[in-house]
């Protein structure tokens, strides 16, 4: 889960990381009285959960409380990358002698935390990163040790000598607040050292360990602050993985690969996929229905491709399920299934048995895909 | 010979009693496994079908001489269910529970370094030797034994492309599901090694899907040291793009992580890509 700029901001504010002074404005009016509070100039920065906003116009410095209004009006109204923006952050504007790039990171490759810090900050990070390696100083920090504080000196040893003891303890408090948070990501670009010599955080992002919310609560009820699509916010209820696509075929399977493998056979089939939706592993007949339910509510499906493998998945519920979920909802359109794997035999006969007008069997992924792509045709 | 399991695996099940757990064992019992012990706290003396169960692994391995463990344990469990193993002194621990912290198992990875257990997983569909042994949930009907050696990181696409190949008539070495989480045991690079140094294997299978530059790697590790054919499949030419935060992740892998710039590096280094599953069994069968 991504955090928002501001609430990565509170969590680093909590862990004793230094921030900006900043509000958080929902209208144009809100933007305008945060301006004049923190004296009449400020820096209005959309709330996003992607990056890339200094090169897109999401970050405005401006120098009176009637700009900012303007400005903030322009990110609500607009939104950001076609992204709907419900707030803004107004900060103060701070006197800035240079900047750096300080994060930690998961490294997957080596099963540990990479820290990371460059002299060098701003937004051309990855590109110092490319083009000169020795600008960027890593340190892996084995999890079972912790960050030692000869790690934070050595990777702050190439930041400017006033700036060294400030950003090595962010480096420290940035690791106590990863492994506090189950964060996978902290990232501060940039990192700044003010005239005054102080080092202060201008920008967070905070990604969070998805499988480590249930031991957050407090961070997961952040998630209810993020905009989201109706049906999606449905089919995660019922522990689907659901995607809304540009397409007219409706898929459905299990396991992210096979659904992903199930996307590219469609398209090259000539189809095009109206959906994403994994019914996971172990899926019952009660989360078949509801897949079918999201599913069938896409005025865009034309066809609906059920592909299921299944291994801890009992083909037989799924053919339970979708039998199930036509006495709920009345399908308009074919639905093409292929069942194999465990309990395959019984899901194929329940279906059988049923012959429902909707439903028709293939055998095969390749043939099941032709046939989906084929009915969503405009022919 | 086959690699990480085979006719002399035996294993104990941690969460035999859950109903996962006993489901999957029985049919890898059925399928020939050497299903030998099950532990439950507080269950001891117990026992699931004539599979006695203990309190702890290591009474386990003591009494019955188990040598692999399978976790079914819930999530929040896993992480000391796979150190438990490990402390027992069994040589495989094979974890099919999914939703595990990511810092557990940087934690569980660190302390695997050096030791004399190898993990599988987690979140994964374990593994199978046809016709020798069936640790996990891989619906063993779908294989048949055989010399290629197939390692992924999905559970339901390995199961599409096995069954592909099984209907071939191409059987398999083993097949083993390493698992999609971010921090896993065995990875592409340690089943391609493996592969490579079994007698019994002659072509691999490699599977991978979009995200993290683990396909990359085990790209560069077979230009470099197998000298057996791989042939590849990767998954989601068409998924929709994600979404990124920060800069750090593309910082470290220095790749796109991409199925395209994936299917490349693979291609570059002289392994062939299949556009589907089947033209992944059309590919091996062509070998």
């Amino acid at each position: 889960m991504d955090l928002y700029e501001h609430q990565g901001k509170e969590l680093f504010a909590k862990h004793g990381i230094p921030v900006p002074e900043g509000i958080v404005a929902r209208t144009a009016e809100e933007a305008r009285a945060a301006t004049e509070q923190l004296g009449s100039k400020s820096v209005v920065k959309v709330q996003v959960q992607i990056g890339g906003r200094g090169k897109s116009g999401g970050i405005k410095i401006v120098g009176s409380a009637a700009d900012a209004a303007d400005a903030a009006a322009v990110m609500l109204e607009g939104g950001f990358k076609g992204m709907k923006v419900t707030r803004v952050l107004v900060e103060e504007q701070l006197p800035i002698e240079a900047e750096f790039y300080i994060a930690i990171t998961l490294d997957r490759a080596a099963g540990d935390f990479l820290a990371m810090v460059s002299s060098e900050g701003g937004m051309d990070i990855e590109e110092v990163a490319r083009t000169k390696p020795g600008a960027l100083r890593r340190r892996h920090i084995d999890p079972l040790l912790g960050m030692h504080s000869y790690q934070a000196r050595f990777l702050t040893e190439g930041l400017p000598a006033d700036a060294r003891t400030g950003a090595a303890e962010v480096l420290v408090k940035l690791y106590n607040l990863l492994k506090a948070s189950d964060a996978t990501l902290v990232e501060v670009n940039p990192l700044v050292l003010l005239a005054d010599g102080r080092v202060v955080a201008l920008d967070a992002k905070v990604t969070i360990d998805d499988s480590a919310l249930v031991r957050q609560p407090e961070l997961a009820e952040l998630a209810d602050s993020f905009p989201v699509d109706p049906t999606e916010a449905r089919a995660k209820k019922a522990g689907l993985q659901y995607v809304k696509l540009e397409g007219e075929v409706g898929i459905i399977g299990n396991g992210a690969g096979l659904v992903m493998s199930t996307l590219d056979v469609v398209a090259q089939a000539g189809g095009r996929a109206a959906n994403f939706l994994d019914i996971g592993g172990g899926a019952s007949a009660e989360s078949m229905a509801t897949s079918l339910e999201v599913i069938l509510s896409d005025p865009a499906v034309r066809s609906v491709l059920i592909n299921v493998f299944g291994g801890i998945t009992r083909c037989d519920l799924v053919a339970s399920g979708i039998l199930e979920a036509l006495k709920r909802v009345e399908a308009k359109v074919p639905l093409v299934v292929r069942l194999d794997g465990t309990n395959a035999e019984e899901g194929r006969k329940i279906l059988a048995d049923a012959d429902h007008e909707r439903i028709i069997p293939k055998p095969t992924m390749l043939e099941a895909a032709s046939e989906a792509a084929r009915l969503a045709g405009v022919n | 010979m086959a690699i990480l399991i085979d006719e002399n695996t035996r294993v104990v099940v941690q969460g035999l009693t859950g109903k996962e757990g006993s489901f999957h064992s029985l049919r890898n019992r059925a399928y020939g496994t050497n299903i030998v012990a099950g532990m439950t706290p507080g269950k001891a003396g117990q026992d699931v079908e004539g599979i006695p169960v203990f309190d702890t692994v290591a009474s386990a391995v003591e009494e019955t001489g188990a040598n692999t463990s399978l976790i079914f344990v819930p999530a929040r469990f896993a992480a000391e269910a796979i150190l438990e193993a490990a402390e027992s002194g069994v040589a495989l621990t094979v974890c099919i529970t999914e939703g595990v912290p990511v810092a557990d198992m940087a934690r569980v990875h660190s302390y695997l370094q050096g030791k004399g257990t190898t993990l599988v997983g987690p979140n994964c569909p374990g593994l199978i030797s046809p016709g020798k042994s069936n640790v996990g949930i891989i619906p063993g009907e779908i294989c048949m034994p055989g010399k290629v050696g197939l390692v992924s990181r999905s559970g339901t696409l390995t199961y599409q492309i096995v069954h592909e190949l099984t209907q071939r008539g191409i059987g398999q070495s083993t097949c083993v599901g390493i698992g999609g989480d971010p921090v896993h045991g065995v990875d592409h690079i340690d089943a391609l090694r493996m592969f490579q140094e079994d007698d019994e294997t002659e072509l691999i299978v490699l599977i991978g899907e979009i995200g993290g530059d683990a396909e990359e790697r085990a790209a560069a590790f077979a230009r470099d040291h197998v000298t057996k054919p791989v042939v590849a499949y990767i998954a989601g030419f068409t998924a929709p793009p994600g979404k990124r935060m920060g800069h750090a992740g593309a910082i470290v892998t220095g790749s796109s992580g991409t199925a395209q710039a994936k299917a490349d590096a693979l291609e570059a280094a002289g392994v062939r890509v299949g556009k589907t599953p089947t033209e992944v069994a059309e590919l091996v069968q062509s070998s």
